[in-house]
């Protein structure tokens, strides 16, 4: 008898299938692209957080003349207009550039997942009021929205932040509501109301987890984007001045555009890598979140 | 009879539909005593699950309580706040859902899941509600529940995880649990499994049963009690032998031919497998004043189509609604 069940306690414990997380770090990894993805972009993090101790050239320094081509006089990457080293100003934008990107997309995630769980959940005057405020958001031109803003409160970090978040919320919040109207009619909801959850906690604990796959990969994507929208504010000269960062690089070089391009190529370039880098994670995360991708 | 634990008067429910106002549950009275097993029976679409969500007050947004009332020990649910539902509903009164594959939140572990009600309810620290509902695990006879309790949904079997769902229900011991069809998804063998379960948590807990089916033969084997629904309306009411000895109603009559009899399918003598001719009613023909059950009946005769027949009582405990007086088993099936 006890060797019986001994048995059944192995053949059970051979056939267990995995915790759900470790499933999905599992199949991202078989994903190739999605994990170069990843090392690129905590390459990019790592170089960003540690970089400035590293390599330590004041990025607001005048070094040396304008325009010294990359590699001349000891700086690997050149110099811009004023004469400041080019490398330095990519290593200590990085950090700006990654803060803004991911304090913009959780900006948005939260408005957005705050206003699509509720106009998700609950049907009937809630729901039309928010999505008439999402609609509203929607068909504002995004870029002339947030320039509006900045030229109002002013450039510093937590305006254009503000103002790049403020306006790429709706995707988050339609992506929200989409799944909330489709899981609150599954058969599970209505068995929680049964044991007695409240209407709060349906919310956060029964719906929000099971909606969130598309809404991690949705945020994702967002950095991307925030970055994007961060390096075309800073291009047109609404960026903080205080403060290196990507886009403010190509900004301030940008009338030397022709005669000196790869001031604003290198600048370029590092968003380029990043906004592809985490696309990358992005889809590799729908890939592996996504139940009928799954075990193919 | 005690009183009764729970007890449905004149319940009308209405749904709101294109073709106007539609009572989905149309004047159906019952009541259960505490331990006892009631089984409510009748094919899709008769609102056997409708009344059980009424009861619980979790009817879909188009449906609406318009007459009648629901008495949990002398409390009427029809006029209890919301508020008010959410602390009865998995305390005093609970339900046992169809699928048990979709009813358990797939994000959680089960042991989460069981201490979760534990702890809206009972108001117990994180350890003690996981140590009550490894408790439970077992109670339901999960081997292993220490080590079951830390499996998501998608790693237990079907029968697993409605043993789950009955843990979940019964957790706060409460007075009423609906079951809705606990076993249609689940292996025969199964089945009889979760009935014995069943049967034991209410010889222990004293909790009373609904049983909703469209099985003749688990109601055989389960409930005390049946009632019968045909179109929303209640047809037959009575202890289980006398109903399964002496159904007057033609309709309860066609669902007991309707069950397959091993013995007579392998005797030479075998009998053919009965349907009952037509369909239920369209939701639209709900609520006239004439015997919903009329077109697929033999007793048919003219006041069955021009007015609706009452419940009468035909001997103790047993009540029915139709008008014919004497309904000859055999005569039906000739």
């Amino acid at each position: 008898m006890t060797k019986q069940s001994s048995l059944f306690k192995v053949d059970h414990e051979d056939f267990r299938d995995e915790n759900p997380f470790m499933e999905i770090f599992r199949m991202y990894l078989k994903n190739y692209s999605a994990v170069l993805g990843l090392l690129v972009l905590l390459l990019i993090v790592f170089i960003s957080l540690i970089g400035p101790f590293i390599y330590s050239v004041d990025p607001f320094e005048m070094v040396w003349l304008p325009f010294t081509h990359p590699g001349e006089q000891g700086f690997i990457l050149g110099t811009d207009y004023l004469g400041r080293d080019l490398l330095a100003q990519i290593i200590h934008g990085g950090k700006v550039t990654l803060a803004v990107g991911c304090s913009a997309a959780l900006l948005s995630v939260v408005i957005g997942i705050t206003i699509g769980s509720l106009s998700g959940f609950y049907s009937g005057w809630i729901e039309e009021l928010l999505m008439r405020i999402t609609e509203f958001f929607q068909v504002l031109p995004t870029l002339l929205f947030s320039m509006v803003i900045v030229a109002l409160f002013g450039a510093s970090l937590p305006v254009i932040t503000f103002a790049i978040g403020i306006v790429s919320w709706t995707a988050v919040a339609r992506i929200t509501r989409a799944e909330f109207l489709r899981i609150r009619e599954l058969e599970y909801v209505t068995a929680s109301r049964s044991v007695g959850a409240r209407d709060i906690y349906l919310i956060m604990r029964v719906i929000l987890p099971n909606a969130l796959p598309p809404i991690v990969v949705q945020a994702t994507l967002m950095v991307g984007s925030a970055i994007l929208f961060e390096a075309g504010l800073s291009f047109l000269g609404l960026s903080d001045p205080n403060v290196m960062s990507w886009g403010a690089i190509m900004g301030n070089n940008r009338q030397y555009i022709l005669q000196e391009g790869f001031v604003l190529m290198y600048p370029g370039m590092a968003i380029f890598m990043t906004v592809l880098a985490i696309s990358l994670v992005g889809d590799g995360l729908n890939d592996s979140l996504n139940p009928k991708l799954r075990k193919r | 009879m005690p009183d009764p634990i729970l007890s449905i008067k004149n319940l009308t429910v209405v749904f709101k539909t294109r073709s106007g106002d539609v009572p989905v549950i149309d004047d159906v009275s019952f009541s259960i005593a505490p331990r006892e097993i009631l089984g409510i029976v009748g094919e899709s679409g008769c609102g056997k699950t409708m009344t059980s969500l009424a009861i619980m007050r979790l009817m879909p947004e188009q449906g609406k309580i318009t007459s009648g009332s629901i008495r949990l020990s002398g409390e009427d649910l029809v006029v209890a706040s919301e508020a008010r539902m959410c602390g009865l509903r998995g305390n005093e009164i609970s339900m046992v859902f169809q699928e048990p594959m979709t009813a358990l939140n797939p994000v959680f572990s089960v042991g989460e899941q069981i201490a979760e009600v534990l702890k809206t309810h009972q108001g117990l620290s994180n350890s003690e509600a996981r140590e009550h509902a490894i408790e439970l695990l077992e109670s339901v006879k999960i081997p292993l529940p220490s080590q079951r309790a830390n499996d998501y949904p998608h790693q237990l079997s079907g029968g697993m995880r409605q043993r789950v769902m009955i843990a979940i229900a019964l957790a706060c011991k409460p007075k009423v649990l609906i079951a809705d069809e606990p076993t249609t998804a689940l292996d025969v063998t199964v089945q009889a499994h979760i009935f014995e379960l069943l049967h034991e948590l209410r010889d222990q807990t004293g909790t009373s049963i609904i049983l909703i089916t469209h099985d003749m033969a688990s109601v055989a084997e389960m409930a005390e009690r049946v009632m019968v629904m045909y179109a929303g309306r209640k047809v037959e009411e009575g202890p289980v032998e006398e109903i399964l000895k002496n159904p007057l109603h033609p309709y309860t009559q066609g669902l007991i031919r309707c069950v397959p009899h091993l013995k007579e399918t392998i005797s030479p003598e075998r009998k053919d497998l009965h349907e009952i001719p037509g369909i239920v009613p369209p939701i639209s023909h709900f609520g006239r004043n004439e015997c919903l059950f009329a077109p697929r009946c033999c007793f048919v005769e003219d006041r069955c189509l021009n007015q609706r027949p009452l419940d009468s009582k035909r001997a103790a405990k047993h009540l029915t609604a139709c008008w014919q007086e004497n309904t000859n088993f055999e005569k039906v099936f000739a």
